[in-house]
């Protein structure tokens, strides 16, 4: 039996991974893929709980559900965003977008 | 050690190695792939943890929808497929310290928790995880609203992103 | 409990005595077990795949007013067999600047997604892989790995009608998915299950005389999944060449090959498994397994042959009208379905089964007539916009 503590260390791993993804990479599009990184990590840990708690209260698996339809807007409208960026300045990078930084 | 104790291991190590790899591999593509790597390992980890209906939506939504979308972005925002120059700021330092630190923090803080290895009770026999998961995702007594609002908020990203990625002659 | 009632349970059971009298661990032999059966499924799957290519081979010839293989053995029925062999011995190539590690995986992955569906497939009622609480998600799961695959295929082969055969087959497959997921959930209605086993035994009345729109959605999302024609713009051989597998040579290009007759062959098994009652015919998956896997691979058969008659039949469509039809048209009619179907379902629940059938099948008509209607004048206004206004001619006397 696998105790709750290797999910637990497995989530917090990935999410640490993800938040160096958005930490250090230039590229806007890979910056966004840590952030999936970040959220299958807290679904891993959301579903965790659900199965070494009460399974019959499925808030852990609703919650996990609810993670993925944010998921799916949060990267529809980041690489709209991305692709627009791209079109009207002709770069990714996210250090090379700074019209706002005077 | 059992075999599900051994099997988790595998997965978590290919899981934790290719989320290693998504962050640091120059050619997006190739990150795009890894995190495809990824989302599978995070799916046979739910499947450990009995939820099968979970698993099968990651696999459908994340490498359905979500790696498709992040492979035709990659490829959309470049002129040439192939990667220059540094992929990572001049910071990546400091990022990697905070993520070392985060995960440090996380592991302290959930050792001194009493919860902390405990382990699963067994699932009785005939329990339906599926019928409990739809009455709950649709009873007024459980989570309609949150259901209710998430596919809102989906509608709501499907008309910004048309709109927002809109070519306007 | 012997051999003919339950074949798949005694072979394992006795390939698990053999295993443990060897001394081998329980859970080390059950594994074994297990990949054996794997093993054989995969087996009967790639001999039956051979068949399969002579198969759609005499049906194309037939379609049009040819006699097809008919040289290497009797009915040509070798000619697959001599086919592999010279697939076998062509060069392997590789292009130059190819991505060297995905090109070799897409493949693979092509073929994987294909074969993985039959781990959910009922064979018979007790022949069956796993009967998942997801199976007919799964259909869906496994169908992403395939995008996936064609993705990589078009992408790291380094050419531009291969990048845009998969850009175009891609598209196809993740808006064909909508409509698919929203007919598969006209059978878990009826059934009240997700898994594919209870979907099967919940036909008594055929889901196809409840819902024929919905069998209709289904196949023609089918076939858009399956990048056929008249949706086959993915190779579209006039104008891309051959699509994304174009820089594929050898047993590389064989694997896509063969998948793609496995993929057609597998989704008319799963028509006839949703919509036809799988190896459930009058009683006849109760005489003996054997007979259901006759039943239902017959079913699969005639679903293949209703895709190869499309197929051969029809003309390839514009990638624009087919994402127009796809989002305009049966995306709409699919979730409209869905919802008259719970609701009618609903109201019909404590109904006797001629009311239920016939509210139904009037409800199905009715959406079909509705949407064709919408269509009509729509497109009459489009027309009139185009053309001009209809000019009334006057009677001259």
């Amino acid at each position: 039996m696998i105790p709750l503590s290797w999910y637990l260390i497995l989530a917090a791993a990935l999410f640490s991974i993800g938040l160096y993804g958005v930490l250090a990479r230039r590229n806007a599009v890979a910056i966004l893929l840590g952030v999936e990184l970040m959220l299958n990590a807290v679904n891993i840990n959301l579903v965790a709980f659900w199965r070494y708690g009460d399974i019959t209260q499925m808030a852990g698996q609703v919650f996990a559900i609810v993670v993925f339809a944010v998921a799916a807007a949060e990267v529809a409208v980041g690489l709209a965003l991305v692709i627009s960026v791209y079109r009207r300045r002709n770069t990714v990078v996210a250090e090379e977008l700074d019209l706002l930084k005077w | 050690m059992t075999g599900e104790q051994l099997l988790f291991l595998i997965v978590g190590a290919v899981t934790l190695l290719s989320g290693l790899m998504v962050v640091t591999s120059r050619n997006l593509i190739h990150a795009a792939l890894w995190l495809v790597a990824t989302l599978f390992g995070v799916a046979i980890v739910y499947t450990l943890l009995n939820a099968g209906f979970i698993a099968v939506v990651q696999v459908v939504v994340y490498i359905g929808a979500i790696a498709i979308l992040f492979i035709f972005a990659v490829m959309l925002t470049r002129k040439e497929m192939r990667d220059q120059g540094a992929q990572a700021n001049s910071n990546w330092w400091a990022g990697a310290l905070v993520a070392a630190g985060t995960f440090a923090g996380l592991f302290f803080l959930l050792q001194g928790w009493s919860g902390f290895s405990k382990t699963a009770a067994a699932i009785p026999s005939g329990y339906d995880a599926i019928g409990q998961l739809g009455d709950a995702l649709t009873s007024p007594a459980g989570y309609v609203l949150p259901f209710e609002v998430a596919s809102v908020l989906l509608l709501a990203a499907l008309v910004g992103a048309v709109y927002l990625a809109f070519n306007k002659k | 409990m012997n051999f003919w009632n339950d074949p798949l349970k005694v072979a394992a059971d006795w390939l698990m005595g053999i295993f443990t009298g060897w001394g081998m661990n329980a859970v080390a032999a059950q594994v074994l077990v297990a990949f054996l059966g794997v093993l054989m499924l995969i087996t009967i799957l790639m001999v039956l795949d051979i068949f399969l290519v002579w198969i759609e081979r005499k049906v194309v010839a037939r379609f049009q007013d040819r006699i097809g293989p008919n040289r290497v053995g009797p009915f040509g029925l070798i000619q697959p067999f001599a086919d592999i062999i010279k697939l076998i011995i062509k060069e392997d190539t590789t292009p130059a600047d190819a991505d060297k590690v995905v090109y070799n995986i897409a493949p693979l992955l092509s073929m994987m997604s294909v074969l993985i569906l039959w781990a959910v497939v009922p064979l018979a009622p007790v022949i069956l892989g796993v009967d998942l609480n997801a199976g007919i998600l799964f259909i869906i799961a496994a169908g992403s790995i395939g995008t996936l695959s064609i993705i990589m295929a078009g992408w790291s082969s380094n050419n531009k009608f291969s990048v845009i055969g998969a850009f175009r087959q891609v598209a196809v497959m993740v808006s064909f998915e909508i409509p698919m997921l929203a007919t598969l959930l006209i059978p878990t209605i009826f059934s009240g299950s997700m898994g594919m086993n209870a979907i099967i035994q919940g036909q008594s009345i055929w889901y196809v005389l409840l819902s024929p729109l919905a069998a209709l959605i289904f196949l023609i999302a089918a076939i858009a999944e399956l990048g056929r024609a008249p949706f086959d713009l993915a190779e579209g051989e006039s104008e891309l060449v051959s699509g994304y597998n174009i820089e594929y040579s050898g047993m590389k290009f064989g694997m896509f090959y063969a998948g793609e007759l496995l993929h057609a062959f597998t989704f008319g098994g799963f028509w006839s498994i949703l919509f036809f009652g799988g190896y459930r015919f009058f009683g006849l998956e109760l005489v003996s397994p054997f007979l259901a896997i006759a039943v239902i691979l017959f079913k699969a058969m005639v679903g293949y042959w209703v895709i190869m008659w499309v197929k051969y039949t029809m003309m390839r469509i514009r990638i624009d009208q087919m994402l127009a039809f796809n989002w305009k048209f049966l995306t709409p009619v699919a979730f409209v379905l869905v919802m008259v179907t719970a609701l009618m379902n609903a109201l019909l629940r404590g109904a006797p089964g001629w009311l239920f059938v016939s509210g139904m099948i009037l409800s199905n008509i009715i959406v079909a007539w509705a949407a064709l209607e919408i269509v009509r004048s729509v497109s009459k206004k489009e027309r009139e916009r185009i053309e001009g206004p209809k000019r009334v001619v006057e009677a001259h006397h």
